[in-house]
């Protein structure tokens, strides 16, 4: 599926004082993590081009999907929306903002005792809305290093819900080293965002070895000369 | 912000040869690569055209004088530590060290250099920098690993921000007859230096078969590096009208620049090498990281400032 701009359901209606202020935090987030990261997308299998798209990636920091969204070109940007915690963002005025004004972010309740939507029913239908969407298939942040953490299920039922939409693995490299957890203040060094090459469910592939087949698929993007973290 | 004539002249001078260098680019792309098929010649005139950037940048710091050079090369240093601490082993337990280097230690030395304190700028990495550092890491409590992380901090600040922060400093020397034309100092510097990366790129294109040495630098070569270093002596002793030397000491202080640059790039190939990567960052096209393009500055310029410090400088 190719986009038009008439399938776009998302972010592009209001011009408010909010939306544009939105638009210039938006600038600032991406300006700010040039600067101190100097991010490279690398296109290693997957073109820049406007596909709809579900980008899933390793998660090591909570600027992680910044990063993503940060190397997209801009028009793919404006049609990105990060899969993020309800919980998490909807802390505080300022959180909310960015998360749901400047990100537009699909906000799931991971807690399944409390939710009123399933969250690959939102995903799903932020899809059919023509968004493209990054998710972090671990579920937490990794802190042990460079081994991916088992999946969580939400990828394979996305990808029965939506069996032809192209997932994309993406790598984010040296993210966790610029800002461990726990500290404030962000070290400036390079990190790169890897693309690689698009998978979809194969017909009647058991969930598990889809599951092991994208995590492999994500850890080969891994930079061979990474440096353990700590 | 004045334009000395001999700057003037040099700047002239500098947008000719690249004017040349564009054309040949341009003619051996449309007669050998005109589908951009040629991966020599499009990273050729990926290099020219950086180059045109690099010349008008230098040539607007030289312009702005003390502030413009200063800011211009903490810049670089900047980049240049980035590049580096990227490629080190440090962990969580450093990023207290590594604040400090890169927020504190970093703007206080250029700012030592741009207020000229000789007394301060020449020890305060290698002294205060060296030992407050490893305090800051110790006190995380992380002892794995630990000479490593500290030794290589202390390696990315001398070689980013120190011997980067001598070509600044070249504005502070007092050389009797040649007030206000320190700027020409730096540009005789990074021409020399520079134009020895060219020449021995060329050289070693058109003649290059011995190799210095395999295992570090594939692409340095016996023949690229000695037309490249008399190449660049030649064109030092051609620039003395600019500096307070004379023809002859031009020529022999160019030949150490040139061979400080030489195995200063053939010591920073060890270490991509080490750390398994081929350039040191990607923000300068054709030519890799900002270290791919200073190393050879990074090693030259600190023995440069204190020649020309010992011999000519009066303070």
């Amino acid at each position: 599926m190719v986009w038009t701009s008439s399938q776009s359901g998302v972010a592009l209606q209001s011009f408010g004082p909010k939306r544009i202020l939105a638009r210039v935090a938006a600038t600032a987030i991406t300006v700010f993590a040039r600067a101190v990261t100097s991010v490279r997308g690398i296109w290693a299998g997957s073109a820049p081009e406007p596909r709809q798209r579900v980008y899933y990636a390793n998660h090591t920091s909570n600027g992680d999907f910044v990063l993503l969204w940060t190397v997209l070109p801009p028009r793919m940007r404006a049609k990105t929306r990060p899969v993020a915690a309800l919980d998490y963002w909807l802390t505080s005025p300022l959180k909310a903002f960015i998360g749901r004004d400047v990100f537009n972010a699909v906000l799931i309740d991971r807690n399944p005792d409390t939710r009123v939507d399933d969250p690959v029913q939102q995903m799903a239908a932020a899809i059919n809305e023509g968004a493209s969407l990054i998710i972090f298939p671990e579920g937490k942040r990794n802190m042990a290093g460079t081994d991916l953490l088992p999946f969580k299920s939400g990828l394979f039922h996305l990808a029965t819900a939506c069996p032809e939409v192209d997932l994309v693995p993406v790598w984010i490299a040296n993210l966790n080293r610029v800002m461990p957890k726990g500290e404030v203040i962000p070290i400036p060094l390079i990190c790169t965002v890897t693309f690689g090459e698009a998978l979809h469910l194969g017909a009647d592939e058991p969930k598990d070895q889809f599951l092991t087949r994208a995590a492999a698929a994500l850890q080969a993007l891994a930079p061979k000369t990474e440096r353990q973290a700590a | 912000m004045t334009v000395s004539p001999d700057l003037a002249t040099l700047l002239v001078g500098l947008c000719g040869v690249l004017l040349v260098a564009s054309a040949v680019g341009w003619v051996l792309a449309w007669r050998m690569s005109p589908d951009g098929e040629n991966p020599v010649i499009e990273n050729l005139n990926a290099r020219i055209n950086a180059w045109w950037v690099m010349i008008i940048l230098m040539g607007l710091a030289l312009i702005f004088g003390r502030t413009g050079v200063t800011i211009l090369f903490a810049l670089c240093a900047f980049a240049a530590l980035r590049e580096f601490v990227t490629l080190t082993d440090t962990r969580r337990a450093d990023h207290w060290a590594l604040l400090v280097a890169f927020f504190v230690v970093m703007p206080v030395q250029f700012w030592l250099v741009w207020t000229g304190w000789y007394g301060m700028y020449s020890i305060f990495i290698p002294v205060y920098a060296f030992l407050l550092l490893p305090i800051l890491s110790a006190l995380r409590g992380d002892a794995g690993d630990f000479l490593g992380r500290i030794a290589q901090t202390q390696w990315a600040l001398m070689v980013c921000v120190f011997c980067v922060s001598h070509v600044p400093a070249l504005l502070n020397l007092d050389i009797p007859g040649y007030t206000g034309r320190n700027v020409l100092l730096i540009a005789f510097l990074v021409v020399v230096v520079q134009g020895s990366d060219v020449a021995q790129y060329i050289w070693g294109k058109l003649l290059g078969r011995t190799k210095i040495a395999p295992n570090l630098s594939p692409s340095k070569t016996l023949e690229g590096f000695v037309g490249g270093a008399l190449s660049a002596t030649l064109i030092g002793a051609g620039l003395s009208w600019m500096t307070p030397f004379t023809p002859l000491q031009a020529a022999g202080i160019s030949l150490v620049i040139v061979l400080m640059g030489f195995f200063g790039g053939l010591v920073m190939s060890a270490i991509k090498r080490d750390r398994g990567v081929k350039d040191w960052g990607h923000l300068i096209a054709g030519h890799g990281g900002f270290i791919d393009r200073l190393d050879s500055v990074i090693f030259s310029a600190p023995i440069f400032f204190h020649i020309v410090r010992y011999f000519w400088s009066t303070t």
